[in-house]
């Protein structure tokens, strides 16, 4: 009662703020807060968009690279044929010829009814009569029998049936010209144009510059692995005795200063200045030879020592003082310590470091484009290990910038299946890399 | 492969050693290893490396001098009147030793013998058509001195050879000899053998300042020698970049500017994207977003910079330049000529700057002390003004550490601007424009069938020089600020 007349007596004050009610400035900073946490919402989703964006244009681009457009006719040769043929002087045309009636007879048993002639069939295909002569005078069993052929169509064909070569802008050519366009729209419904798995870009060489429907990417796949043996049988060994020394046994003085402060430079500088020491110094000082995956290997080793030895130093710092005390104490000497003990219980992170930094080399094309492996064109794979080393061959990377910087627009399909490629391979180690890392990571 | 062989049979007398010193040492203790100084792999060890190190230190440097001395005799041979007028030194060499690899290729094929390859009188002409039966790539026909040059080389080579491979294998033997001499019971071969694999180990640490020296050297050295065919005056201050395509034309104008300057807007326009980016992205990840979001966004935003630049130069050229141009393009407003401009190659590097910005901060803003923001809360101060007034200052000088990072790698970066950037070299304000930049210039004068002497491809070594003092100095000047004022709050 007490309170209550002391309340009636002095009549409530009307109070400026209430805790229910914000006032102007409170809802000026929470509004402010829910800007600010907006905004970085906001560059996190961009960030995100980007990496979105990124995989579909590489995976929307790149998948046509791995299908590629062939002619799928069924053949039969009879023994005659294939006498008559081989006694002709133009071999091949002979086949062509023959090739040429087998396919007007199945397109008039489907009523399709389109006029073309030899110089069509080689627009569309090539030089068909080759790939038939070869395939007879190897398997002459097949003779009398149907045989499938796939043969591939060329790139203008692909481009047609992509969208990338359109009726209203073809210009009559010796590529192509309008009237094998409606060959094509009778031999696609025909069934017998159809498109099939792509082996030759995986397993292939690159082709010349007027061939992009041949150019594969296994030649390149060659040299790169070639150049990652390289940077692993010399980067592990001296990366792993740099760290060895400067963690364990180097003591404070200049040298061991100097060695790191140019290690933490040399993790900075450009990869294009490697690949100019690498011309400066093992191209034109020692004549190594130019394009090799030697050279290449080298000049990816010295890049790659530094993230070796800062994380293989890294791992070694996780190794807890006590293993070296105990070892110590049972009478090992330092070295037996280190080579026997730590090194060992360090060896998950150090292989972890690795293989990262062997995935950084692998993707890496400047330094590669100074030492000449741009432009070579890799025709087969090389024949041997020494060769494999020693002789011109292009990398994955430099095979991709290549084909990225000709003219022919159907490369650049060719280039984006590279990548993918590329990034599976990268994909794959750095999947190893965090495999290693979740089952050996111990902590102490 | 003689090289392999030397290396297998040096191998083979390091192994064959280990096992003569463990059973030497064997008998020399009386079959009881308690009276061996230390355990018998030592005494095998010290054998093995006595016998290896020295034999392959020795084949290794002998194969970096053979072949500048034999070099340097056979530029010798070779009068001036040889060289043709659109030739050099450098190319005659170069087909000296196409011609001498050819020959070994001819002999072994047998469309030549040995007594053709050596003789002096051989007729040029029927040594070049033996050579391309091989299918040795001549490029044209060997004229006499080329021919004399090739077998002179030849010669010396496979002398040096046969003499290399001689020492190196007595090397090799008197090293296991040395080596087993101490297989006694009472040698220290632990004590030897540790302070031997030491000495290795600072061998490996030192291939770090060998590669800088290798570095500097080779940027030095052909900067001094591009100098002295440019003034230097010209280089740093010339506004035009015009290198002529002639081959040994005097009339190149090779200006550093228009590089330096296309070279920085580039990195201007990718910081512009990546900075905010970046800087928002770690304020939300190390303040705002749950445990769950964190452990999603942050390795997806960090595979940006693990992807190969490779992809994003062909991002730029194909994906992103196309579509700036269907927008700001003849379509559009009209205002951008070609896909490749400093927008497109700027856009696509910010992308990649993004996670190097967001992760170095992200881990620079984690290390503020809780305390802080405890204190700034206590105060009634929102989130968002705790970041803005408490945070971000005491992570200024990490942040601006890692900005500075960033910068350099955008002005070393290389291949999005050679595929992004275009090729012109101009000094223009606007960013539709194509522009190029030091690292673009640096691949274009190097690749090709450049002669190495002229100031048209000496001119890349100065560039690499100006890029790696550029580099160089902002590296050492991020970490110099992070250093500095790294343990302010600790």
């Amino acid at each position: 009662m007490y309170d209550a007349s002391l309340s009636s007596g002095a009549a409530p004050k009307p109070r400026g703020k209430s805790l229910l009610v914000q006032d102007a400035r409170t809802r000026k900073r929470n509004a402010a807060e829910k800007r600010f946490r907006a905004y970085g919402m906001t560059a996190i989703l961009i960030g995100l968009f980007f990496l979105v964006v990124l995989a579909v244009s590489i995976i929307r681009s790149g998948v046509p690279a791995f299908t590629q457009t062939v002619v799928d006719v069924e053949f039969t040769l009879t023994e005659e044929q294939y006498t008559a043929a081989e006694g002709e002087l133009f071999k091949t045309k002979a086949y062509e010829g023959l090739l040429i009636e087998q396919i007007r007879d199945t397109l008039e048993a489907r009523g399709l009814e389109v006029a073309f002639d030899a110089g069509a069939i080689e627009r569309l295909l090539g030089k068909p009569g080759g790939t038939l002569r070869e395939h007879y005078r190897a398997n002459e069993q097949d003779l009398g029998s149907p045989v499938s052929f796939k043969l591939a169509a060329a790139s203008r064909v692909d481009g047609y049936l992509t969208g990338r070569v359109t009726r209203e802008a073809l210009q009559d050519s010796r590529f192509m010209q309008a009237s094998d366009l409606d060959l094509i729209d009778a031999l696609v419904s025909a069934d017998i144009i159809t498109r099939a798995f792509n082996w030759n870009f995986i397993t292939g060489a690159d082709s010349g510059v007027d061939n992009p429907g041949g150019a594969g990417i296994g030649a390149s796949v060659i040299g790169s692995f070639f150049m990652m043996l390289v940077v692993l049988a010399l980067s592990l060994p001296i990366g792993v005795a740099a760290s060895i020394y400067l963690e364990e046994f180097a003591p404070q003085n200049r040298f061991t200063d100097l060695i790191e402060v140019n290690i933490s430079n040399l993790a900075a500088v450009p990869s294009i200045v490697f690949g100019i020491l690498g011309l400066a110094v093992f191209i034109q000082f020692m004549h190594l030879p130019q394009s090799a995956p030697l050279v290449g290997g080298l000049v990816l080793t010295l890049m790659t020592l530094p993230t070796i030895i800062i994380s293989t130093r890294a791992s070694l710092k996780s190794v807890p003082p006590s293993i070296r005390d105990a070892a110590l104490g049972v009478g090992a000497s330092k070295m037996q310590a280190v080579f026997h003990h730590v090194l060992p219980l360090a060896m998950p992170g150090i292989l972890t470091g690795t293989i990262i930094g062997l995935a950084q080399a692998l993707g890496e094309t400047a330094p590669l484009l100074l030492i000449g492996m741009v432009g070579f064109v890799a025709r087969g794979y090389p024949d041997g290990v020494l060769a494999g080393f020693t002789e011109p061959n292009s990398a994955m990377p430099a095979q991709i910038y290549t084909w990225a910087a000709r003219a022919d627009a159907s490369f650049y399909e060719k280039a984006w299946g590279g990548i993918i490629i590329l990034l599976i391979f990268l994909l794959t180690m750095n999947i190893i890399a965090i495999i290693l890392r979740r089952r050996f990571e111990r902590r102490w | 492969m003689p090289i392999l062989w030397l290396f297998l049979i040096v191998s083979g007398i390091a192994i064959a050693g280990y096992y003569l010193g463990l059973a030497r040492v064997m008998r020399s203790a009386g079959g009881d290893r308690r009276h061996m100084h230390s355990l018998p792999s030592y005494y095998g060890g010290n054998v093995a490396i006595k016998a290896a190190v020295p034999a392959l230190l020795l084949m290794l440097v002998w194969l970096l001098v053979q072949p500048m001395i034999v070099n340097n005799s056979v530029s010798a041979l070779i009068p001036d009147s040889a060289i043709a007028d659109a030739s050099s030194r450098g190319l005659v060499l170069s087909e000296v030793r196409r011609a001498a690899d050819g020959m070994d290729r001819a002999l072994a094929q047998g469309t030549m013998d040995a007594s053709m390859a050596n003789d002096p009188q051989a007729d040029p002409d029927d040594v070049t058509s033996r050579l391309q039966d091989a299918g040795a790539i001549v490029t044209s026909q060997i004229t006499q001195p080329v021919l004399n040059a090739a077998q002179s080389y030849r010669m010396q080579n496979q002398r040096g050879n046969q003499f290399m491979s001689g020492v190196v294998i007595v090397l090799a033997l008197l090293g296991a000899l040395w080596g087993l001499r101490g297989a006694q019971a009472d040698f220290r071969a632990r004590n030897v053998v540790e302070s031997a694999v030491k000495m290795l180990l600072i061998g490996a640490a030192s291939i770090a300042i060998l590669t800088t020296l290798g570095i500097v050297l080779s940027l030095v050295f052909n900067t001094i020698e591009f100098f002295r065919l440019y003034p230097a005056s010209d280089f740093f201050f010339g506004t035009n970049w015009a290198p002529s395509f002639s081959g040994r034309g005097g009339s190149s104008d090779l200006g550093v500017l228009p590089l330096l300057w296309g070279t920085f807007y580039i990195s201007l326009v990718a910081l512009a994207v990546a900075i905010p980016i970046g800087l928002f992205a770690a304020v939300y990840l190390s303040e705002y977003a749950s445990n769950s979001v964190r452990s999603v966004a942050k390795p997806l935003l960090e595979v940006l910079a693990g992807i190969p630049t490779i992809v994003y130069g062909l991002f730029a050229l194909l994906t992103v330049g196309p579509l700036l141009v269907s927008v700001f393009g003849r379509d559009g407003l009209g205002i951008m000529q070609a896909g490749t401009a400093v927008i497109t190659a700027g856009l696509v590097m910010g992308v990649m700057l993004i996670p190097f910005v967001s992760s170095l901060s992200d881990d620079i803003i984690n290390a503020v002390p809780q305390a802080m923001r405890d204190g700034s809360y206590g105060l009634g101060a929102t989130k968002s003004e705790t970041i803005r007034q408490v945070i971000l200052p005491a992570a200024l000088p990490g942040i601006v550490g890692a900005i500075l990072l960033a910068a350099s790698r955008a002005i070393g970066e290389t291949m999005i601007v050679v595929l992004g950037a275009g090729a012109a070299a101009r000094l223009s304000l606007n960013p539709f424009d194509a522009m190029t930049t030091v690292t673009a210039k640096i691949v274009s004068q190097l690749t090709g069938d450049a002669d190495f002497a002229s100031p048209e491809a000496l001119v890349a070594f100065a560039l690499g020089m100006t890029l790696f003092v550029i580099t160089l100095a902002l590296n050492v000047f991020a970490l110099y600020i992070v250093r500095k004022y790294r343990e302010q709050y600790d």
